[in-house]
């Protein structure tokens, strides 16, 4: 690829996202304010979350893993069943990971 | 911008903001050191990173560049990987209400990270902090650690040896939990799970976001008025009405 091509691709591939991202933030208010899509509007901020969850704690490229993200998400859960606070929570998990992979695991 | 409300509600939504935004922003140094390995020079790796703004559209490019891909192919991946941003944008432009040119700004810094944090506040004026926080704290760190990145190379090390992929995972773990307590709410959830994990070895990243989120969409139109959400649930019930004014 020449550079002038290498730059004419970042450059329309990186309008082409701002332009789906201002679309969102264009959609008309009134088509959200029924009860109806109200009530999806929070089923799919669940689902989205926990699509987040599962992508970032078990992807690894188009692979399926377990490796120290996985304990590490279960000391999380057990830290906020616990009520432990968000950033003590990220914390915990960080040092899980890195704890067992400086031990030569994950 | 709010640097130490007073507000209890807002001073977590700053917290929940920086710790994603450090968490995220540490990633750019991958984000650079594999940009310049893929033969993407200084200028355009720079160029990806402030102006498309959005990780997953961001690798995706640089992956089909570094393959010798086609243009057109780049630019279709790095879009597809970005259309979840028009959802996050539907999302969070109501709890927003900005016009002009912040609202400009807004659809530039509308992520994973920021629509995450903004949509797991109990009102909304913490999800405008949230969102903001979080939107302009990736965009500064994310921007100035791949920089960083691009220059350094790998001498830096790999942000997964200091857990910051978990610490990831653990943050969207933490701001979806308190809205796990309706019935409903568990029910989407597992189909979540599953819908991602089913599609994640057969589709390009983030196509399963939004998989699951089309499965949100299904329940939501099949299912009847929910009990849950007119008795309240907790700091989830309140989100829930706070946010669909």
């Amino acid at each position: 690829m020449t550079t002038t091509t290498l730059w004419v691709t970042v450059l329309v591939a990186s309008l082409a996202c701002y332009a789906l991202k201002l679309g969102g933030h264009l959609v008309p208010r009134s088509w959200l304010a029924s009860e109806r899509v109200s009530r999806i509007t929070t089923l799919v901020t669940v689902a989205l979350l926990v699509s987040l969850v599962v992508v970032q704690g078990f992807a690894d490229g188009l692979a399926l893993t377990v490796d120290a993200r996985v304990p590490a998400l279960a000391v999380a859960a057990l830290a906020l069943a616990l009520r432990a606070p968000f950033i003590l929570v990220v914390v915990l998990a960080a040092g899980t990971a890195a704890a067992l992979r400086a031990l030569g695991w994950g | 911008m709010n640097v130490l409300p007073s507000d209890p509600v807002a001073r977590a939504a700053v917290r929940q903001g920086v710790s994603v935004s450090v968490a995220t922003g540490l990633y750019g140094i991958s984000f650079g050191a594999l940009s310049v390995a893929a033969g993407v020079g200084l200028g355009p790796t720079m160029a990806l990173s402030l102006l498309m703004f959005s990780g997953g559209s961001q690798f995706a490019l640089i992956g089909v560049i570094g393959a010798a891909g086609t243009p057109v192919a780049a630019i279709a991946t790095a879009t597809l990987l970005g259309l979840r941003n028009t959802l996050y944008g539907a999302v969070v432009s109501p709890l927003l209400q900005v016009r002009g040119w912040r609202r400009l700004a807004a659809a530039h810094v509308t992520i994973d990270e920021s629509t995450a944090v903004a949509v797991a506040q109990p009102e909304p004026a913490a999800s405008r902090i949230g969102f903001w926080v979080t939107g302009v704290g990736v965009f500064v760190l994310w921007n100035a650690f791949v920089l960083l990145g691009a220059l350094a190379g790998d001498a830096l090390g790999d942000p997964r040896a200091w857990g910051l992929d978990a610490a990831a995972a653990a943050a969207f773990l933490a701001l979806v939990w308190p809205r796990l307590a309706p019935r409903r709410a568990q029910l989407v959830a597992g189909l979540a799970v599953v819908a991602t994990a089913a599609l994640i070895p057969f589709v390009p990243p983030g196509i399963p976001v939004l998989a699951a989120a089309a499965v949100a969409v299904v329940v939501g139109l099949v299912s009847p008025n929910d009990p849950d959400a007119a008795s309240g649930n907790g700091p989830g019930g309140a989100a829930e009405k706070e946010s669909v004014r």
